[in-house]
């Protein structure tokens, strides 16, 4: 007898079916939460939503936020060229998405 | 174990001053850097520049690794010297989520590493750590969802404590309208420690897809590129065009050319909200083989005078 199929895992989508709070998102990056505000400032995070006592943040965010850390932590990059950094990869990123979609 | 030069893999002479090495370091970390770099090697060449910085940098880290490099070990076997290291004293302030190679260790010790979605410095880990990983899915899987067979390389840290890279495969179910750089969380199916009381930590999976033979995507629009006669563009026609919920009547308006873009709204990637469908003319020239074929295309110039270069002006 063959043997039955595994039945498949069931995810979400992290960065749909995730949302943090500024507590939970300096706790997740090991940071000040000063630093994620600086880093809201600067234009590196956005926030989802702002409710009257908190800041949500999706799971995008986190992803974000941890390459941002270690940009800074790894280049000696400073905010401002974090933030430039990020911009240029994002670009970078949709720019060769394009051309893998075009097959090139 | 090998002798690491980390002057050589920083690409620095012996007595390059402290500016010369953060400069060199700087550069290679740039060129290297994971996030950044498309270099196929880039995190081994990573965490090796990052080894002989940590060393080099600090005075004396690099002080007592000149002293071994004296004793003429280089490119050969290397043994510690039982008191090598007497003398020096070393802080353990190293760089967050290092992972050092077995001579590193040898010389400046392990450090017990915090996980990386703890605190860092925790003693006693709640969970284990989360895995990444990243595929490759075809299309359909995120415009219908459904089950899919995934082989991914996972690092594990062996018997011998080495970080080596194993291959897993997994079946996944793939949520519907996920998009390139998103992420599946799999709860429980990160790293295992040992012991059953401390839960396992998550697996991340991320998705790119391969290109399509139909639709390229942009975020969570997709785009068809529609072949049309000249006739069909000039007079208008109905033509019978594929979309990823089935095939639809699509009206061409008169006057139409090539590149004249027609959306049709929500039939794109099944995110939240859902992506649009653009369909691009482009004018399919008949082919002139034939005397019929050559007789209609030279009675088609006879007809029209048209000059596509009047714009030149030449």
């Amino acid at each position: 007898m063959p043997p039955l199929p595994d039945e498949p895992l069931h995810g979400a989508i992290f960065e749909e079916s995730t949302v943090l709070t500024l507590r939970d998102l300096s706790r997740m990056c090991a940071v000040d939460e000063r630093h994620i505000v600086e880093f809201v400032e600067e234009g590196v995070l956005s926030v989802m939503e702002i409710t009257k006592t908190e800041w949500h943040f999706s799971g995008a965010a986190l992803r974000r936020a941890r390459m941002a850390l270690r940009l800074e932590h790894d280049l000696e990059l400073n905010l401002a060229g974090v933030a430039l950094a990020l911009e240029l990869m994002d670009e970078l990123q949709h720019l060769r998405r394009e051309l893998s979609g075009r097959g090139v | 174990m090998e002798f690491k030069d980390y002057y050589k893999v920083m690409g620095v002479p012996r007595d390059a001053t402290e500016a010369q090495i953060k400069q060199a370091y700087r550069k290679l970390a740039r060129k290297y850097h994971p996030d950044v770099s498309k270099e196929k090697n880039a995190e081994a060449r990573f965490k090796e520049v990052g080894e002989a910085y940590e060393v080099l940098k600090t005075p004396d880290k690099r002080a007592a690794y000149d002293q071994l490099g004296k004793s003429g070990t280089a490119g050969g076997d290397f043994r510690p010297p039982p008191d090598w290291d007497a003398g020096f004293e070393f802080s353990g302030t190293g760089a967050r989520d290092a992972q050092y190679s077995d001579f590193f260790e040898s010389l400046f010790g392990g450090r017990a590493r915090a996980p990386a979605d703890g605190p860092r410095g925790a003693f006693h880990p709640e969970r284990g750590e989360d895995h990444h990983a990243k595929v490759l899915l075809d299309l359909d899987a995120t415009l219908h969802g459904g089950a899919r067979q995934l082989t991914l390389r996972v690092p594990e840290i062996d018997a011998e404590g080495r970080l080596v890279s194993k291959e897993r495969v997994l079946n996944v179910q793939v949520p519907k309208g996920i998009l390139p750089g998103q992420h599946i969380r799999l709860a429980g199916q990160g790293a295992r420690l040992p012991g059953e009381s401390i839960p396992p930590g998550d697996l991340y999976i991320e998705v790119e897809f391969q290109p399509h033979a139909l639709y390229r995507m942009d975020g969570r629009d997709l785009y068809l590129d529609l072949p049309v006669a000249p006739w069909e563009a000039a007079l208008g026609a109905t033509v019978k065009t594929p979309t990823p919920t089935g095939t639809v009547d699509l009206k061409i308006p008169a006057g139409s050319h090539a590149n004249s873009k027609f959306r049709l709204k929500g039939r794109g990637i099944p995110a939240k909200p859902p992506g649009d469908f653009y369909v691009i003319l482009q004018i399919a020239l008949p082919p002139a083989n034939d005397p019929q074929a050559k007789a209609a295309y030279a009675a088609l110039a006879a007809a029209l005078p048209f000059n596509p270069r009047s714009n030149f002006g030449v």
